[in-house]
């Protein structure tokens, strides 16, 4: 846990500060995003945590003990690091340094060799391959991994991490950035991550701080409340326009409700089809095979010939998806099917449900909802956000005046 | 020329004498020179104001003709080594201070940073990233002081210093007679060769300390 009291700091010949009497709290083994525009103070405020800058005045707790004044190095062995330009010790091998913050810790040689392999295999790369090559001998995605391998040598609890897919091209940011949250799944460290894409900061973040100039919080909240219920204008804007449809991306088809669509056996007599499909509103049967794996839609119009092959008419059952696929995902399937919809099957392909374009309208509606009601108990809760956002909206005020 | 080898033939050995002082006295004031400038180049690299002012004394220094230098250092330190020393060590911190700090500045900051970041100390930072990093730079301004001191080097027999100045001045002095010219020559052979010795043995120094992992 992460726990920042009244942070302020004003760099030399700067009449403003940086941070502003910053109050925020990180709960254990969550990454926590700092987003803002550039200038807002969210690198500044990451570097007070491990203290590359002092602050001014405020204090630094890190599992309730406060470090705002203890030895900064040794604090800084204590936390992981890493920064966008990844900083890999250019004249040292991959294990030399990976090695780097233990050897500083004393540890012994068989310890270190171990948690270096461990560390390799952990990140993807093969220690016997690796160990031994040197930064320039690796491609960008592959230094990033080692820097996120180094960070974490010396298995500290919390990490701080600026920008550190930032610089990497979009394919392997977003490979990187899914090998990160499942490697988090795993170790539960406590994570600062500072960005200044919304997008990443929606994927990558437990909680997100949108901060304003001088790191003040506009709103620190769960992604998905922040989507949905932006805490004012500032907000809405730096979210901007996609703000519903990049919450359809934090949803899954296993979080919503679906649809229980008719179905039949491909090998049902038609007339029982057509029975079905009175007794129903949907106008579609769903056919199934004998594993319950979805194959044809039908509808009464396809029914007219008495002799027809249930397995060749209507439409192929096309827009297959699992639980785990996102809303978002689900969506372009339905724009782009036949049927507007997508079956949701389960491992073995067996049919569970149906959604379309109204089962997803319900969903975010809903969730807009619940959004709003969090929302409301939160500010209740926070009494300092509410305060500073009057001194806020006051001192804009006097600055319009004058 | 066949009498010129044949002169050789009989002075060799006081030429390979005076070689070695040269080179003696070149490597000494090089040593001498190095842990100045380096230990200088580390404490202003940082500081503006602090670095120019020392790279602005040294290069001033470089300017002084070395006769003059020589002859100021007579009245304090006498002749024959002592003052030649001085001279070469004063004369070689110049170029080894400069290629100091521009090494220890051109190291990447993201790198300083990150070591920064992990824990290292501002002595770790210096010895363990920065020096290594700016090894190659500061090699070469050493290699190039050594050039600049095997030359300078020759003037210290105008103060009973040792070395192959020596021939020169023999020569300049008994110009006319018939050895003048092959003592020159025999000298200024033998400098030649010591400065090529000399250069190979800085590219061997500078592939020693350059890290493979930063080689071109």
């Amino acid at each position: 846990m992460i726990r920042l009291e009244n942070l302020t700091k004003t760099f030399k010949g700067q009449k403003d500060p940086a941070v502003e009497d910053l109050t925020m709290e990180i709960p254990e083994g969550e990454i926590c995003v700092l987003v803002g525009p550039s200038g807002c103070g969210k690198t500044t405020t990451m570097r007070m945590i491990n203290r590359l800058i002092e602050p001014d005045s405020g204090k630094i707790f890190l599992e309730d003990e406060d470090v705002t004044s203890v030895d900064s190095d040794q604090l800084r062995q204590r936390i992981g690091y890493v920064i966008q330009q990844i900083g890999l010790f250019p004249h040292m091998t991959i294990e030399d340094n990976i090695a780097t913050v233990p050897r500083l810790l004393g540890w012994d040689k068989k310890k270190i060799s171990d948690r270096t392999d461990e560390l390799l295999e952990m990140v993807g790369m093969d220690p016997a391959d690796y160990r031994p090559r040197y930064p320039k001998e690796l491609s960008g995605g592959q230094r990033q991994r080692i820097g996120v391998a180094r960070a974490m040598a010396a298995d500290p609890s919390v990490m701080l991490m600026d920008e550190p897919f930032g610089a990497i091209d979009p394919i392997t940011r977003s490979r990187l950035q899914n090998e990160f949250l499942r490697l988090q799944a795993d170790i539960k460290k406590t994570i600062v991550f500072v960005t200044h894409d919304i997008e990443e900061a929606i994927k990558m973040g437990d909680r997100i701080a949108i901060l304003r100039e001088r790191s003040r919080i506009a709103q620190y909240d769960r992604p998905e409340n922040i989507l949905l219920a932006p805490a004012d204008d500032f907000v809405a804007n730096f979210v901007g326009s996609g703000a519903s449809l990049k919450r359809l991306s934090l949803a899954k088809l296993s979080d919503i409700e679906l649809i229980d669509w008719p179905t039949a056996d491909l090998d049902t007599d038609p007339d029982q089809v057509r029975e079905i499909l009175q007794r129903s509103d949907r106008g579609w049967v769903l056919l199934l095979d004998d594993n319950r794996r979805p194959q044809r839609w039908v509808s009464s119009d396809d029914l007219e010939d008495d002799d027809e092959d249930l397995s060749r008419t209507g439409l192929r059952a096309d827009s297959i998806a699992h639980p785990d696929t996102t809303l978002s995902a689900a969506l372009a399937d339905m724009l782009t099917s036949d049927k507007s919809s997508v079956i949701i099957v389960d491992e073995s392909g067996a049919y569970e449900g149906v959604a379309d374009l109204e089962t997803i309208t319900n969903a975010t509606k809903a969730m807009r909802v619940e959004a709003r009601a969090d929302n409301g108990h939160d500010r209740d809760g926070l009494a300092e956000t509410g305060t500073e956002e009057s001194e806020e909206s006051g001192g804009r005020l006097k600055k319009d005046d004058s | 020329m066949d009498l010129f080898f044949t002169y050789l033939q009989f002075t060799y050995e006081d030429l390979l004498t005076q070689a070695g002082e040269h080179a003696l006295a070149v490597g000494v004031s090089l040593v001498l020179g190095t842990i100045v400038a380096l230990t200088l180049g580390c404490l202003v690299y940082q500081r503006e104001g602090s670095a120019k002012v020392a790279i602005g004394i040294t290069g001033t220094i470089l300017t002084v003709p070395s006769f003059a230098l020589f002859g100021l250092l007579i009245p304090l330190l006498g002749l024959g080594w002592p003052p030649t020393i001085v001279a070469l060590t004063l004369y070689a911190i110049f170029p080894i201070l400069r290629n100091t700090v521009t090494g220890l500045r051109g190291v990447d900051t993201a790198i300083v940073d990150s070591a920064q970041g992990m824990g290292l100390s501002r002595r770790q930072r210096l010895f363990r990233i920065e020096l290594p990093l700016a090894a190659p730079v500061i090699v070469a301004g050493i290699r190039v002081s050594a050039l600049i001191l095997i030359g300078i080097a020759a003037i210290a027999a105008g103060v009973g210093g040792p070395g192959l100045g020596e021939g020169f001045f023999s020569g300049l002095a008994r110009i006319g007679s018939a050895t003048a010219l092959y003592l020159v020559l025999g000298a200024l052979l033998a400098v030649m060769v010591l400065a090529l010795l000399f250069d190979i043995g800085f590219l061997v120094l500078k592939r020693v300390v350059t890290s493979k992992g930063i080689r071109n």
